[in-house]
């Protein structure tokens, strides 16, 4: 991701503020810069704000303070009909009295396009999103995820280059949902639209995204790349949101440059690595990923610190195998192992000493 | 088990069919669900099916002229009253043989005023020459049509025995002629005289002020239930109860209320004189009239248009008028492309009901309607309580139904009566 500044930043939030009731803000400082052609995801936990976000980007809510800015024009009293921003909404509202042609040909007829240019769009949109001969039929003649296509379609119509999708895929099955995961993702990149994407499913804006931006309680914990978000979390609330994750709490005895020591609950000592402590003597939840941790002493480095373990329960899964253990006084430390034909089976009841590399166990504030 | 790949019936475990079984089994059911529903059942037939059947029955049936004068109407049957003479003797004496029997057990006078309703005069007619026929002998007396002649020349004139004759069948589309400003003949039917034609045109003003009506209704509800239907909940509930407060208050209070707004010395135009929008001497005519008529019932027939747009609107997403806008359309096409489309069943719900309650409204064009503001419905009230030609009555009430079932297909054929929706 190159680095930008203000004046190429095609879609800006500055110092946003939002509130519904004049009592609570709903979103509190936001700030956010996104380049042309990004995909930018909002995660975050239901009632952290995202679509408050979307709506006020795309005009249908109004900023309390601060300013958005479209291409380096600020928007704020733009009506949102002049904004040009495309949009698919969470129930796709697709006109019910209007066939799905017409549906597309909508934006283009306001727009007032001649006939034989609007059907050609539409046609090209159609086929865009493979629904070429499903023109004709209703929205309510479609499956969920015909819909779901359409709605895209008629987002991109009209040639938006900044596209907003509340929770698209909210509606649809599993496997459906990673199948138009993949098809929005590849039409996006082959328009080169602008996207922010709304989700509360973290696999889909980890599989999708060029950034993610974690929310809760109305800010931005972090934005950053997928894997960035996953192995680097700046702070407990990321890190738990985000993956699966193992937390222990304690307190920091000593910081030493890129490493600090932390005294656990439990009176172990480990190594981790400090992100956003700051002081020994501060309480700290050291967050460790179960696909990190390791319990064959040989791999480990040589004087790292291990912590006993008693292995309670053994799941197969298939591809991989998931121990949950007791640690320091957590009963829900799980370990994940890869299915590989070398790969021990925990007995659930034994004894085992776990470790890791410090730089995978980050000490994040308490 | 039962081999399924067997061709004959399905049969139950115990070997009977199983469509058989089956239908044992529910019939409890059905029986037990059908006497939950018998009272209501009874109700409805008794109060709303059975007086239908008998307004259409009645508005054919005359059997009066055939049960009190059978004689008389078999002995008409020879006569040819296109020779323009009265009929000769027998007829007379068949007469007299009725009128005696019929004098007796005084059905006569009722056959007047039956006959009445098709020529004025009948009816004291057939009183007075009852009174003298009472006191004939029929086997001395005879002959008996210079008597009658005698009695009233009345007799004498063709035109009363052809309304005898034509009112002799036991039923008759005379009531219906009537209701259309037609006059049933012994050649056919004809029109009314110009000056008694007032059913066609009483018809047509019903149809048309109830449009006006309708209209109306559209035009004042449909934003006051968009604003309901986008306000909090907390507040629409509570402007909600301002719709229905009319409903809380009599019907007669209401119209009469209107009649003091409305009168030239009434608050209205008191405040139009006052603001100098109208001089003293040219206060306005809204009352007494067809503007009384129209005003009056919007005012009452509102809430009827007002509730089933209400309840569509609630239904419709706000996110449809919101893609509508992200898609680049203004507030007014939005509106008139997205929202009103979808509100459209709400209209016809609400158009259907004020609609079907103003073309049948009674009460209050009577009170503020004066005399070109009433509607068909006044007329046949009139004949029901005052002039008592119940059979009239009946055919102008079936005609006001056929004419709702017609424009009911209508609206099905046009609209579609899919889209119609009472709520979510
Ligand atoms: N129109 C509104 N009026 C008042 N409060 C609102 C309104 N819309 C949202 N809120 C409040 O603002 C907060 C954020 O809502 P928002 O819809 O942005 O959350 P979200 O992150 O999109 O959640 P979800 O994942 O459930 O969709 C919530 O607490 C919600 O109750
Ligand atoms: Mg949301």
């Amino acid at each position: 991701m190159a680095k930008q500044n203000s004046s190429d930043a095609f879609v800006e939030f500055e110092r946003v503020q939002k509130s519904y009731d004049g009592e609570t803000l709903v979103v509190k400082d936001l700030n956010l810069k996104m380049p042309k052609g990004e995909f930018l995801t909002m995660l975050g936990p239901s009632g952290s704000g995202k679509t408050t976000c979307l709506m006020m980007l795309a005009g249908f809510e109004t900023a309390t303070h601060g300013e958005i800015r479209l291409d380096g024009v600020s928007i704020n009293n733009i009506p949102p009909h002049k904004r040009g921003i495309g949009m698919v909404f969470q129930n796709y509202a697709l006109f019910p009295h209007m066939t799905v042609a017409e549906n597309l040909s909508f934006p283009l007829e306001v727009r007032r396009m001649g006939k034989s240019q609007r059907e050609e769009k539409v046609k090209r949109a159609l086929d865009m999103v493979q629904m070429g001969e499903f023109g004709g039929r209703r929205p309510a003649q479609l499956s969920g995820g015909q819909q779901q296509r359409i709605a895209l379609a008629r987002a991109l119509v009209f040639e938006a280059e900044l596209v907003l999708m509340d929770e698209p895929l909210g509606a649809l099955d599993k496997q459906l949902r990673e199948h138009m995961q993949f098809e929005i993702k590849r039409i996006a990149d082959n328009l080169g639209i602008t996207v922010v994407y709304v989700t509360h499913d973290q696999t889909e804006a980890l599989t999708m995204s060029d950034r993610v931006a974690v929310f809760d309680d109305g800010r931005i914990q972090q934005l950053a790349p997928p894997d960035t978000l996953y192995e680097e979390p700046e702070n407990s609330f990321v890190a738990q949101f985000i993956g699966e994750n193992n937390t222990l709490e304690g307190v920091i005895q000593k910081i030493n440059g890129d490493i600090c020591e932390v005294r656990l609950d439990s009176g172990d000592i480990i190594d981790a690595k400090p992100v956003n402590v700051t002081k020994a003597g501060e309480r700290t939840k050291v967050s460790i990923r179960p696909e990190r941790v390791e319990f064959n002493s040989e791999r480990l480095q040589p004087g790292a610190h291990t912590l006993r373990a008693e292995v309670l329960e053994f799941i197969y899964m298939g591809d991989i195998f998931r121990t949950r253990l007791r640690v320091a006084g957590n009963e829900d430390f799980i370990v994940k192992t890869r299915n590989a034909p070398d790969q021990v089976r925990l007995e659930p009841g034994s004894q085992i000493e776990i470790g890791w590399l410090p730089q995978d166990c980050r000490a994040l504030d308490a | 088990m039962t081999d399924t790949t067997d061709t004959g019936p399905v049969l139950a475990a115990d070997g009977t069919p199983l469509k058989k079984s089956l239908s044992r089994a529910l019939r409890m059911q059905k029986l037990r669900a059908l006497m939950l529903i018998a009272p209501l059942l009874i109700f409805v037939l008794v109060t709303f099916i059975m007086p239908i059947a008998d307004m259409l029955f009645r508005s054919v049936e005359n059997q009066i002229v055939q049960e009190t004068l059978p004689e008389t109407v078999t002995a008409l049957a020879s006569w040819d009253p296109a020779t323009g003479e009265t009929p000769g003797e027998p007829v007379y004496a068949a007469l007299a043989r009725d009128l005696k029997v019929a004098v007796a057990a005084k059905t006569h006078t009722r056959l007047g005023s039956r006959l009445n309703y098709e020529k004025t005069g009948i009816s004291s007619l057939f009183r007075k020459t009852g009174r003298k026929v009472k006191k004939w002998d029929l086997t001395k007396d005879a002959p008996f049509k210079e008597k009658f002649i005698k009695i009233d020349k009345d007799w004498g004139d063709v035109g009363v025995w052809k309304t005898l004759k034509v009112y002799s069948p036991k039923f008759t589309n005379g009531y219906f002629l009537n209701a259309i400003d037609m006059q049933k003949g012994l050649d056919g039917a004809k029109a009314r005289p110009e000056n008694q034609q007032i059913y066609i045109k009483l018809f047509k003003r019903t149809l048309f002020m109830s449009l006006v009506i309708t209209g109306t209704c559209i035009l004042l509800g449909y934003p006051v239930a968009w604003i309901l239907a986008n306000l909090p909940m907390r507040t629409a509930n509570l402007l909600m109860i301002l719709v229905l407060l009319p409903f809380w208050t009599s019907l007669l209070v209401r119209t009469s209320a209107w009649k003091v707004m409305l009168q030239q010395q009434g608050v209205i135009n008191d405040v139009l004189v006052w603001l100098g929008l109208v001089s003293d001497s040219g206060r306005l005519v809204m009352i007494n009239n067809q503007t009384g008529t129209i005003i009056a019932m919007t005012h009452i027939l509102l809430p009827f248009m007002i509730l089933p747009l209400y309840s569509v609107m609630q239904t419709i997403p706000p996110s449809y008028v919101r893609a509508a806008k992200s898609l680049g359309a203004t507030n007014w096409t939005a509106f008139w492309r997205v929202y009103f489309p979808q509100s459209v069943p709400g209209i016809g719900a609400g158009s259907i009901l004020v609609f079907i309650l103003s073309i049948g409204y009674y009460i209050t064009p009577e009170i503020v309607g004066g005399t070109t503001g009433t509607f068909i419905s006044n007329r046949i009230a009139y004949h029901i309580s005052s002039s008592l030609n119940w059979g009239l009555a009946a055919a102008l009430g079936s005609i006001l139904l056929a004419v709702v079932l017609i424009l009911y297909w209508a609206y099905d054929h046009i609209v579609g009566i899919d889209n119609v929706k009472l709520g979510g």
